[in-house]
């Protein structure tokens, strides 16, 4: 398996990507598939190399709320790094989706065997999140309302 | 102005009288007006430049040209005030005065031989519509041609028949930030889109128009991606009433806008949005 350069895992030394890549193998959902839900035990994560993957809330008495949708490239889960180990949200295929599978307990104690490698990895996931909390800041201010740019 | 040219008139001078030739609505509070003059018509507009647009009793307001047909001209508006709600209320046949053209202009030919990324927020789209048009009209003068749209919502989406058109000679990615159900496409800020275009950092331009805020978070990840800050061209909007550069209104630093702008390169807007509340 050859793990993806780009994306989040770019920052990674060829040597560290090759040491995640023996935790992984090739996965694929139809789409629709359920990938996770909110809650859930994390134990397990994915690089999508192609198709589209649903972000979502659950939302009492109404249909999941999608927060973000994430392609080609992107980190699918990261709460398989941090305690409790639960997914915050859910995840649905919106088509069909090939992806990296990893086997988070796996990764989680070669980065506990491995500092230097849990460092790395860990600073790539953190990029992730913080680029995340930007974009939904970003999208918080709502960007696209009406401006009257000094129109009376 | 020569002798050859009595069919056109100045842009600073009086407003021309336009007829609306056809109208279609966009969105609940936005609508496209195609615009024929009544006589004369005025100087050819380019692709990122603007007319103020009369609404005959109630004012006029800066509009972007969002197609250019040869006498005719094409303007998008939303309706936030008197004006642009007058504007927006416009029949077939109704008559409006029209000054221009103001301003700089996106300036596509000096990319040739680039790829192209074309970055849209919200009704931002509308300005950039004529140079996706010019660019899929002489594809052999570009690169590859990038069309990122990002909305609020799915309903939000302008020109979603020409976008669906452009699919066959470009790469379109579309975003919003808040999806309903029916939407099964993406969800996210615009700027995430940027991962999945197809452009080589070195030797690509960009244009993008939309909120400031999205301006300047494309505009600062296509530079953190390696694209040259002087090959990305920005529209700016503020507060614009004389458009000749006079009254001062739409000034932004050492830039009046009406007529160092709206379209400037990065380089030149980066440093001026960085300063608070200018």
């Amino acid at each position: 398996m050859t793990v993806v350069r780009h994306g989040f895992l770019g920052a990674l030394s060829p040597g560290h990507r090759k040491r995640l890549a023996t935790f992984g193998h090739d996965v694929s959902f139809p789409g629709g598939t359920r990938i996770f839900d909110e809650d859930g035990v994390a134990d397990r994560f994915w690089i999508i190399r192609s198709g589209l993957v649903a972000l979502d809330v659950h939302v009492p008495g109404r249909r999941e709320a999608v927060l973000e949708t994430l392609g080609e490239g992107d980190l699918l889960g990261w709460s398989w790094l941090f305690e409790p180990y639960r997914w915050h949200l859910g995840a649905q295929a919106r088509s069909t989706v090939s992806a990296f599978e990893f086997d988070a307990e796996r990764v989680r104690a070669a980065c506990e065997e491995d500092p230097s490698f849990g460092l790395a990895l860990t600073n790539c996931v953190a990029q992730v999140i913080a680029r995340r909390l930007k974009s939904t800041r970003i999208r918080l201010l709502d960007l696209y309302g009406p401006s009257d740019a000094g129109e009376s | 102005m020569t002798a050859a040219a009595p069919l056109t008139a100045r842009p600073g001078a009086a407003p021309v009288p336009y007829r609306v030739a056809e109208r279609e609505a966009e969105t609940p509070d936005t609508a496209t007006i195609v615009l024929e003059p009544v006589r004369s018509a005025l100087q050819p507009f380019a692709p990122g430049q603007f007319a103020m647009v009369y609404a005959f009793g109630v004012g006029d307001i800066p509009l972007s040209v969002s197609g250019i047909d040869g006498r005719r001209l094409t303007h998008t508006v939303r309706t936030v005030g008197a004006v642009s709600g007058a504007l927006n209320g416009l029949r077939r046949g109704d008559t409006v005065g029209v000054r221009g053209p103001f301003g700089t202009d996106w300036e596509l030919p000096a990319a040739a031989g680039k790829d192209l990324l074309v970055v849209a927020g919200g009704i931002g789209l509308a300005p950039l519509r004529p140079l996706v048009r010019d660019a899929l009209a002489a594809p052999e003068r570009y690169g590859r041609l990038n069309v990122l749209i990002g909305a609020r919502t799915p309903h939000e989406l302008l020109y979603t028949g020409d976008v669906r058109g452009w699919q066959s000679a470009a790469r379109i990615l579309t975003t919003v930030d808040r999806a309903d159900p029916p939407w099964q496409g993406e969800v996210g800020v615009v700027t995430t889109l940027l991962d999945r275009a197809a452009f080589s950092p070195g030797a690509s331009a960009a244009f993008i128009c939309g909120p400031e805020p999205m301006i300047r978070a494309a505009a600062g990840e296509l530079v953190h991606r390696g694209v040259d800050p002087e090959q990305i061209r920005v529209s700016l909007e503020r507060n614009v009433h004389c458009a000749t550069g006079h009254c001062g209104h739409c000034q932004l630093g050492p830039l009046l806008l009406c007529r160092d702008g709206p379209v400037i390169s990065w380089t030149k807007a980066q440093p001026l949005l960085m300063v608070r509340e200018l």
